[in-house]
Protein backbone atom coordinates (compact mmCIF):
# COMPACT_ATOMS: atom_id res chain seq x y z
CA UNK A 1 0.00 0.00 0.00
CA UNK A 2 3.03 2.27 1.13
CA UNK A 3 4.50 1.58 -2.12
CA UNK A 4 1.32 2.54 -4.73
CA UNK A 5 0.90 5.68 -2.65
CA UNK A 6 4.38 6.59 -2.85
CA UNK A 7 5.42 5.91 -6.61
CA UNK A 8 1.59 7.41 -7.20
CA UNK A 9 2.62 10.71 -5.63
CA UNK A 10 6.06 10.99 -6.68
CA UNK A 11 4.78 10.43 -10.56
CA UNK A 12 2.20 13.29 -10.03
CA UNK A 13 4.24 15.25 -8.52
CA UNK A 14 7.00 15.24 -10.60
CA UNK A 15 4.91 14.98 -13.64
CA UNK A 16 2.84 17.94 -12.45
CA UNK A 17 5.84 20.23 -10.84
CA UNK A 18 7.68 19.94 -13.96
CA UNK A 19 4.61 21.49 -16.10
CA UNK A 20 3.91 23.95 -13.22
CA UNK A 21 7.56 24.74 -13.42
CA UNK A 22 7.49 26.10 -17.63
CA UNK A 23 4.06 27.57 -17.14
CA UNK A 24 5.31 29.65 -13.95
CA UNK A 25 9.28 30.16 -15.70
CA UNK A 26 7.06 31.74 -19.11
CA UNK A 27 4.22 33.59 -18.03
CA UNK A 28 4.34 34.38 -14.12
CA UNK A 29 8.09 34.92 -13.42
CA UNK A 30 7.84 37.95 -15.76
CA UNK A 31 5.24 39.95 -13.94
CA UNK A 32 7.08 38.96 -10.79
CA UNK A 33 10.03 40.36 -11.59
CA UNK A 34 8.74 43.87 -13.23
CA UNK A 35 6.75 44.02 -10.35
CA UNK A 36 9.98 43.98 -8.13
CA UNK A 37 11.13 46.68 -10.43
CA UNK A 38 8.27 49.05 -9.00
CA UNK A 39 8.57 47.74 -5.62
CA UNK A 40 12.70 48.91 -5.65
CA UNK A 41 11.14 52.28 -6.61
CA UNK A 42 12.91 51.83 -9.98
CA UNK A 43 10.20 52.09 -12.03
CA UNK A 44 6.83 53.76 -10.88
CA UNK A 45 3.72 53.91 -12.38
CA UNK A 46 1.38 57.83 -12.11
CA UNK A 47 -1.28 58.75 -13.61
CA UNK A 48 -0.51 56.05 -16.60
CA UNK A 49 2.37 57.34 -17.66
CA UNK A 50 5.12 54.60 -17.32
CA UNK A 51 8.00 56.40 -16.10
CA UNK A 52 12.09 55.29 -14.71
CA UNK A 53 13.27 56.96 -11.93
CA UNK A 54 17.33 57.87 -12.11
CA UNK A 55 18.46 55.38 -14.73
CA UNK A 56 20.11 52.15 -13.52
CA UNK A 57 24.31 52.42 -13.91
CA UNK A 58 23.94 49.21 -16.50
CA UNK A 59 20.69 50.26 -17.48
CA UNK A 60 20.52 53.11 -20.18
CA UNK A 61 17.17 52.16 -22.12
CA UNK A 62 14.42 54.72 -22.82
CA UNK A 63 11.26 54.08 -20.64
CA UNK A 64 9.47 53.26 -23.46
CA UNK A 65 11.97 50.56 -24.80
CA UNK A 66 11.68 49.18 -21.68
CA UNK A 67 8.30 48.54 -21.07
CA UNK A 68 8.57 46.84 -23.96
CA UNK A 69 11.41 43.86 -23.06
CA UNK A 70 10.68 41.20 -20.10
CA UNK A 71 12.24 42.43 -17.20
CA UNK A 72 16.14 41.60 -16.50
CA UNK A 73 16.71 40.84 -12.99
CA UNK A 74 18.79 42.70 -11.01
CA UNK A 75 20.77 40.66 -9.07
CA UNK A 76 20.20 37.32 -10.32
CA UNK A 77 21.10 35.77 -13.43
CA UNK A 78 17.72 34.56 -15.20
CA UNK A 79 18.78 31.39 -15.36
CA UNK A 80 19.42 30.84 -11.92
CA UNK A 81 16.36 32.42 -10.69
CA UNK A 82 14.65 29.97 -12.95
CA UNK A 83 16.49 26.55 -11.62
CA UNK A 84 15.26 28.09 -8.39
CA UNK A 85 11.34 28.68 -9.63
CA UNK A 86 11.66 25.12 -10.84
CA UNK A 87 12.43 23.58 -7.76
CA UNK A 88 10.63 25.45 -5.57
CA UNK A 89 7.42 24.49 -7.85
CA UNK A 90 8.02 20.91 -8.01
CA UNK A 91 8.30 21.06 -4.26
CA UNK A 92 5.11 22.38 -3.95
CA UNK A 93 3.94 20.02 -6.35
CA UNK A 94 5.04 17.36 -4.44
CA UNK A 95 3.51 18.49 -1.28
CA UNK A 96 -0.03 18.54 -2.93
CA UNK A 97 0.30 15.55 -4.96
CA UNK A 98 1.15 13.34 -1.46
CA UNK A 99 -1.97 14.88 0.11
CA UNK A 100 -3.71 13.71 -2.62
CA UNK A 101 -3.10 10.62 -3.35
CA UNK A 102 -3.32 10.05 0.12
CA UNK A 103 -7.02 11.19 -0.32
CA UNK A 104 -7.07 8.39 -3.32
CA UNK A 105 -5.89 5.72 -0.51
CA UNK A 106 -9.13 7.23 1.82
CA UNK A 107 -11.26 6.84 -1.02
CA UNK A 108 -10.44 3.29 -1.77
CA UNK A 109 -10.85 2.36 1.47
CA UNK A 110 -14.44 3.28 0.80
CA UNK A 111 -14.28 1.33 -1.81
CA UNK A 112 -13.65 4.08 -4.27
CA UNK A 113 -11.46 3.83 -7.35
CA UNK A 114 -9.83 6.28 -9.14
CA UNK A 115 -8.59 6.38 -12.10
CA UNK A 116 -6.63 8.99 -14.51
CA UNK A 117 -10.01 9.89 -15.40
CA UNK A 118 -11.43 10.56 -12.11
CA UNK A 119 -7.77 11.58 -11.19
CA UNK A 120 -8.69 14.72 -13.10
CA UNK A 121 -11.76 15.71 -10.84
CA UNK A 122 -9.82 14.96 -7.84
CA UNK A 123 -6.93 17.28 -8.92
CA UNK A 124 -9.92 19.81 -9.97
CA UNK A 125 -11.72 19.24 -6.65
CA UNK A 126 -7.88 20.18 -5.19
CA UNK A 127 -7.87 23.18 -6.70
CA UNK A 128 -10.93 24.63 -5.85
CA UNK A 129 -10.48 23.86 -2.06
CA UNK A 130 -6.84 24.93 -1.98
CA UNK A 131 -6.61 27.91 -5.05
CA UNK A 132 -9.66 29.17 -6.29
CA UNK A 133 -11.93 29.23 -2.65
CA UNK A 134 -8.72 31.29 -0.85
CA UNK A 135 -8.23 33.43 -4.16
CA UNK A 136 -11.94 34.68 -3.66
CA UNK A 137 -10.70 36.68 -0.31
CA UNK A 138 -7.17 36.61 -0.82
CA UNK A 139 -6.25 36.46 -4.45
CA UNK A 140 -2.92 35.94 -5.59
CA UNK A 141 -0.55 38.87 -5.04
CA UNK A 142 2.15 40.57 -6.85
CA UNK A 143 5.59 41.40 -4.80
CA UNK A 144 4.77 45.12 -3.33
CA UNK A 145 1.24 44.40 -2.89
CA UNK A 146 -0.48 46.10 -0.20
CA UNK A 147 -2.01 43.48 2.35
CA UNK A 148 -3.21 42.85 6.04
CA UNK A 149 -0.91 40.98 8.25
CA UNK A 150 0.95 38.12 7.29
CA UNK A 151 -0.15 35.67 10.22
CA UNK A 152 -3.70 36.49 9.61
CA UNK A 153 -3.40 36.06 5.77
CA UNK A 154 -1.83 32.97 6.54
CA UNK A 155 -4.50 31.50 9.28
CA UNK A 156 -7.65 32.65 6.98
CA UNK A 157 -5.80 31.23 4.31
CA UNK A 158 -5.20 27.73 6.09
CA UNK A 159 -8.85 27.70 7.88
CA UNK A 160 -10.50 28.73 4.01
CA UNK A 161 -8.31 25.01 3.14
CA UNK A 162 -10.26 23.21 5.25
CA UNK A 163 -13.20 24.38 5.62
CA UNK A 164 -13.49 24.37 1.49
CA UNK A 165 -12.08 21.08 1.69
CA UNK A 166 -14.67 19.39 3.70
CA UNK A 167 -16.83 21.37 2.42
CA UNK A 168 -16.21 19.88 -1.41
CA UNK A 169 -16.51 16.55 0.36
CA UNK A 170 -19.76 16.67 1.79
CA UNK A 171 -21.50 17.92 -1.39
CA UNK A 172 -19.59 15.46 -3.32
CA UNK A 173 -20.08 12.20 -1.21
CA UNK A 174 -23.12 13.43 0.83
CA UNK A 175 -26.58 11.39 -0.15
CA UNK A 176 -28.82 14.02 1.58
CA UNK A 177 -29.48 17.58 2.30
CA UNK A 178 -28.51 18.04 5.28
CA UNK A 179 -24.76 17.18 4.17
CA UNK A 180 -25.50 19.31 0.70
CA UNK A 181 -25.87 21.94 3.25
CA UNK A 182 -23.69 21.73 5.20
CA UNK A 183 -21.13 21.61 2.12
CA UNK A 184 -22.37 24.21 1.19
CA UNK A 185 -22.50 26.47 4.21
CA UNK A 186 -18.88 25.20 5.49
CA UNK A 187 -17.90 26.77 1.50
CA UNK A 188 -19.18 29.83 2.21
CA UNK A 189 -18.23 30.62 6.25
CA UNK A 190 -14.80 32.10 5.48
CA UNK A 191 -16.18 34.43 3.00
CA UNK A 192 -18.88 35.24 5.57
CA UNK A 193 -15.85 35.53 8.09
CA UNK A 194 -14.32 37.48 5.33
CA UNK A 195 -10.11 37.84 4.37
CA UNK A 196 -7.91 39.69 6.35
CA UNK A 197 -7.63 43.33 4.18
CA UNK A 198 -5.81 46.21 5.21
CA UNK A 199 -7.31 49.36 5.73
CA UNK A 200 -6.57 50.92 2.94
CA UNK A 201 -4.70 49.92 -0.63
CA UNK A 202 -1.86 51.55 -1.69
CA UNK A 203 0.32 48.79 -3.39
CA UNK A 204 2.89 50.19 -6.13
CA UNK A 205 2.63 47.58 -9.03
CA UNK A 206 -0.32 48.69 -11.77
CA UNK A 207 -3.41 47.30 -11.21
CA UNK A 208 -3.45 46.01 -14.68
CA UNK A 209 0.12 43.66 -13.92
CA UNK A 210 -1.97 42.61 -10.94
CA UNK A 211 -5.51 41.48 -12.53
CA UNK A 212 -3.56 39.77 -15.36
CA UNK A 213 -0.85 37.76 -12.49
CA UNK A 214 -4.62 36.93 -10.84
CA UNK A 215 -6.00 35.54 -14.27
CA UNK A 216 -2.83 33.81 -15.09
CA UNK A 217 -1.63 32.45 -11.73
CA UNK A 218 -5.10 30.84 -10.81
CA UNK A 219 -5.31 29.06 -14.41
CA UNK A 220 -1.60 27.87 -14.01
CA UNK A 221 -3.20 26.48 -10.63
CA UNK A 222 -6.02 24.30 -12.38
CA UNK A 223 -3.75 23.25 -15.31
CA UNK A 224 -1.27 21.95 -12.42
CA UNK A 225 -3.90 20.55 -10.62
CA UNK A 226 -5.73 18.37 -13.13
CA UNK A 227 -2.43 17.20 -14.18
CA UNK A 228 -1.62 16.22 -10.80
CA UNK A 229 -4.79 14.21 -10.57
CA UNK A 230 -4.41 12.65 -13.75
CA UNK A 231 -1.06 11.67 -13.60
CA UNK A 232 -1.41 10.30 -10.58
CA UNK A 233 -4.89 8.84 -10.94
CA UNK A 234 -3.23 7.15 -13.89
CA UNK A 235 -0.46 5.43 -11.35
CA UNK A 236 -2.78 4.55 -8.84
CA UNK A 237 -5.10 2.89 -10.89
CA UNK A 238 -1.83 0.75 -12.51
CA UNK A 239 -1.22 -0.86 -9.35
CA UNK A 240 -2.32 -3.15 -7.12
CA UNK A 241 -3.13 -2.03 -3.82
CA UNK B 1 -23.04 -5.53 -8.53
CA UNK B 2 -19.47 -6.81 -7.93
CA UNK B 3 -18.27 -4.23 -6.35
CA UNK B 4 -18.47 -6.25 -2.74
CA UNK B 5 -15.55 -7.87 -3.54
CA UNK B 6 -13.63 -5.19 -4.99
CA UNK B 7 -14.75 -3.00 -2.13
CA UNK B 8 -12.94 -6.08 -0.13
CA UNK B 9 -9.87 -5.96 -2.02
CA UNK B 10 -9.62 -2.08 -1.93
CA UNK B 11 -10.89 -1.56 1.80
CA UNK B 12 -7.58 -2.97 3.57
CA UNK B 13 -5.76 -0.49 2.62
CA UNK B 14 -3.80 0.65 5.34
CA UNK B 15 -4.37 3.50 7.41
CA UNK B 16 -1.06 4.32 8.51
CA UNK B 17 0.28 4.34 5.39
CA UNK B 18 -2.21 6.76 4.54
CA UNK B 19 -2.04 9.27 7.46
CA UNK B 20 2.22 9.07 6.55
CA UNK B 21 2.08 9.78 2.95
CA UNK B 22 -0.38 12.40 4.21
CA UNK B 23 1.83 13.71 6.95
CA UNK B 24 4.51 13.69 3.63
CA UNK B 25 2.78 15.87 1.96
CA UNK B 26 1.72 18.35 4.25
CA UNK B 27 5.48 18.98 5.98
CA UNK B 28 6.11 19.80 2.59
CA UNK B 29 3.19 22.41 1.50
CA UNK B 30 3.92 23.74 5.31
CA UNK B 31 8.27 24.07 4.52
CA UNK B 32 6.87 25.38 0.84
CA UNK B 33 4.24 28.02 1.72
CA UNK B 34 4.31 29.21 5.17
CA UNK B 35 7.86 28.53 6.96
CA UNK B 36 8.65 31.88 7.66
CA UNK B 37 12.73 31.72 8.00
CA UNK B 38 14.26 34.05 6.15
CA UNK B 39 16.69 31.27 3.81
CA UNK B 40 13.36 29.37 2.90
CA UNK B 41 11.00 32.17 2.35
CA UNK B 42 13.81 33.73 -0.29
CA UNK B 43 13.98 30.33 -1.51
CA UNK B 44 10.31 29.73 -2.14
CA UNK B 45 9.08 33.35 -2.95
CA UNK B 46 8.26 33.28 -6.28
CA UNK B 47 6.31 30.10 -5.80
CA UNK B 48 4.67 31.72 -2.76
CA UNK B 49 3.25 34.63 -4.80
CA UNK B 50 2.52 32.11 -8.58
CA UNK B 51 0.60 29.84 -6.53
CA UNK B 52 -1.18 32.23 -3.99
CA UNK B 53 0.26 31.53 -0.37
CA UNK B 54 0.25 34.52 1.37
CA UNK B 55 3.57 35.81 1.47
CA UNK B 56 5.59 38.97 2.59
Amino acid sequence: MLKKLITSALTAGFGAGLIMAVLQITLLSPLILEAEEYESGRKFHYAGVVQEVAPDHNDSHSAMAHAAEPAPAPAESWASRSARTALSTTLTALGYAFVLVAVFGLAARSGIKVTARSGILWGLAGFGAVILAPSLGLPPELPASAAAPLQERQLWWLGTVVASTAGIAAIAFGKNWALWGAGIALLALPHIIGAPHPAAFGGVVPPEMQGEFVGLSIGVSAISWAVLGLFGGYMWARQEP
Amino acid sequence: MNTATKTASTADTGLAAIVFTAFIGVSIIFMTGFASSQTIHDFEHDTRHATGFPCH
